[in-house]
């Protein structure tokens, strides 16, 4: 699992590449719990790499949703792979989380 | 083709465990999404015995053995915990409220029970015996 970032103005954007399950998902809870995430008017997570996910990735960002809703801080997953998309639909996830096709889309909310 | 893996109770095993369930899978005509869905499942379970029931001891060990008959998959994840999961004890989380209380984990076996059509947890002495069975169709 590899994460790269960059940032616009008041967007951070994170870039996932691999498979995010119970090993791996630690450096992700490193970087959304990293204080400074939280000057950010949106967080956009590019999950065009990810190939797999876990419980343990799914937690991650469950876990974080409410400190980023509290701080003003949007958080929009996109260009998700069907297969990663089903994992969040079986849980209802979907629902409760942004997941926007595109960058431009993401970008625009 | 191998149906069985025996695997040392490490996190780093878990993508082990998942490539050898998907190279089992390939055999069949299954699509990419109900591939994932399956080792999902597999992965929820074997992650859960490594760090909850073996605490990531690397001198215990999992043995997985695959199966496909009359159209269904079947999974048995076996160990020797001195912990066994109780089934009984299970609820469904509320998933809103996990967001609201910033809770991390929990939602491993609701996926695993929403996949899989049984889920069957048993103790026979030492040994722990998950079974895991999904139609194929």
């Amino acid at each position: 699992m590899k994460i790269n970032q960059h940032t616009t103005d008041h967007t951070l954007t994170l870039v996932l590449d691999g498979e995010l399950d119970a090993s791996s998902s630690v450096l992700l809870d490193t970087e959304l719990n990293q204080p400074s995430i939280l000057e950010y008017q949106k967080v956009l997570i590019d999950c065009q790499r990810l190939n797999y996910i876990s419980s343990a990735g799914l937690g991650v960002f469950i876990s974080h949703l409410q400190r980023f809703q509290d701080a003003n801080v949007k958080l929009v997953f996109f260009n998700m792979q069907e297969k990663v998309h089903n994992v969040f639909e079986i849980l209802g996830l979907d629902s409760l989380l942004t997941i926007v096709p595109s960058e431009a889309e993401a970008t625009a909310i | 083709m191998k149906n069985a893996i025996r695997v040392s109770c490490t996190r780093r095993n878990l993508k082990v465990v998942r490539d050898f369930v998907s190279e089992f899978l390939e055999h069949y005509k299954l699509s990419e999404l109900h591939i994932n869905q399956i080792v999902l499942a597999v992965d929820e379970v074997v992650a859960n015995l490594i760090i909850h029931g073996n605490s990531e001891d690397e001198s215990r060990f999992l043995d997985v053995r695959l199966s496909m008959k009359n159209q269904e998959f079947g999974i048995e994840i076996e160990d020797e915990s001195p912990t066994s999961y109780s089934p009984a004890s299970y609820r469904e989380p509320d998933l809103q409220e996990f967001v609201r209380i910033g809770k991390k984990g929990g939602v491993g076996m609701m996926l695993v029970n929403r996949i899989m059509d049984r889920v069957e947890f048993t103790t026979q002495g030492l040994h722990n015996i998950c079974r895991l069975h999904k139609k194929i169709v």
